[in-house]
C-alpha cells in the first residue's frame, strides 16, 4: 500500500509539473540580455528583426519549428531567420542562457533580443511579436 | 557520446505517435513494476530500452507493436519527426532500467525503487504531455561536461 500511495503522489507531482510545461512551452516572453553581434551566429541581421532559433540534434520539435519560422519570415523582407546548431555555439549558449532546445530568441537590428519562446513557439505568438507596431 | 557537428545529411524520419505509444506502455510497465517490485518487468523494460536506444526505437518491442497493431487502424497523416530525439531518450531510458535490474538482483531495495520511479516520471512527461527529453536534457549535459 505504501508503495500505491507514492506512486500516486509521484504521479501527482509530474502531472503538475507537466500543465506548467504545457502552458510555458513556446509563449514569447520579454527577455533582455548582451546583445548578439553577427560573428557570433555566422549571419548577417535581419534589417528589423532576427528570429534566431537554437536546434539541437536530439529535439524532436526543432524541426517543426524551423518549418514554422521559416514559412512566417518567407514573405518578410524586413525579418530573418537565423537556425544555429546549439552544441556548436556552445559559448553563445552560455551567454545567453540557453537551456533546451528549441530557443527562439527576437533580436532588434542591432543584436539586442526583445523576446524569446522556449520551446516550439506558437504560430500566432510569433506572428504578434513581429508585427510592426504603429503607435 | 555523439561527436559535435555530427549531423546526418538527412535524418530517418518516424511517425511521431509510435514514441508516445511506446513511452504509454512504458509507463503502464514501470508502474506496475514499481507496486509488484517485479523483476521480469524490469528485465521487459529493459529489453525495450536497449533495443529502443542501441539499435532502433522502430524494432524494439513496443515500436513492433505501433506498427504491427496501432498504426493499421489509425487514419491521418502524420508530419514525421527526427529518429534521433525518441533514440536518444530510449539511451536514458537504459541507464535507468539497467540500475534498477542491478538493484533487483542485489535485492538492494532503493536502488530498484528510484531509477524505476525516475524513468516512470519520464515517460508520463512524454507519454500525456508530449514531452521531449532530448531538448530539455542534452544541451545541459552539453553545457556542464564540454568547454
Amino acid at each position: 500500500m505504501k508503495s500505491a500511495l507514492t506512486l500516486v503522489i509521484v504521479l501527482a507531482l509530474t502531472s503538475l509539473y507537466g500543465i506548467w510545461f504545457r502552458i510555458n512551452r513556446g509563449t514569447v516572453k520579454a527577455h533582455t540580455n548582451p546583445a548578439v553581434t553577427e560573428e557570433e551566429i555566422g549571419a548577417t541581421f535581419g534589417s528589423r528583426l532576427t528570429l534566431l532559433q537554437f536546434s539541437s540534434a536530439f529535439c524532436t520539435p526543432c524541426r517543426a519549428t524551423r518549418a514554422l519560422l521559416g514559412d512566417i519570415t518567407k514573405g518578410l523582407h524586413d525579418v530573418k531567420h537565423v537556425d544555429i546548431d546549439a552544441e556548436s555555439h556552445l559559448e553563445l549558449v552560455r551567454k545567453l542562457d540557453i537551456r533546451s532546445t528549441p530557443t527562439t530568441l527576437i533580436l532588434d537590428h542591432r543584436g539586442v533580443e526583445v523576446g524569446r519562446a522556449v520551446g516550439a513557439p506558437k504560430r500566432e505568438q510569433v506572428v504578434d511579436a513581429i508585427t510592426p507596431m504603429d503607435i | 557520446m555523439t561527436k559535435v557537428n555530427e549531423k546526418p545529411a538527412i535524418p530517418e524520419l518516424i511517425d511521431p505517435r509510435g514514441p508516445r505509444v511506446t513511452a504509454s506502455i512504458t509507463l503502464i510497465v514501470l508502474g506496475a513494476a514499481f507496486l509488484t517490485h517485479s523483476t521480469l518487468l524490469v528485465l521487459i523494460q529493459l529489453l525495450q530500452f536497449t533495443i529502443g536506444g542501441f539499435v532502433t526505437p522502430k524494432k524494439a518491442p513496443y515500436g513492433l507493436f505501433y506498427r504491427k497493431v496501432v498504426q493499421p487502424r489509425l487514419n491521418g497523416s502524420f508530419i514525421g519527426e527526427d529518429i534521433r530525439g525518441p533514440q536518444f531518450a530510449q539511451k536514458v531510458g537504459f541507464i535507468f532500467a539497467l540500475l534498477a535490474t542491478i538493484g533487483a538482483f542485489t535485492k538492494i531495495d532503493l536502488l530498484f525503487s528510484i531509477p524505476v520511479i525516475l524513468a516512470f516520471v519520464a515517460a508520463v512527461l512524454n507519454a500525456v504531455f508530449d514531452y521531449c527529453l532530448g531538448c530539455q536534457i542534452y544541451l545541459l549535459l552539453q553545457r556542464i561536461t564540454k568547454r
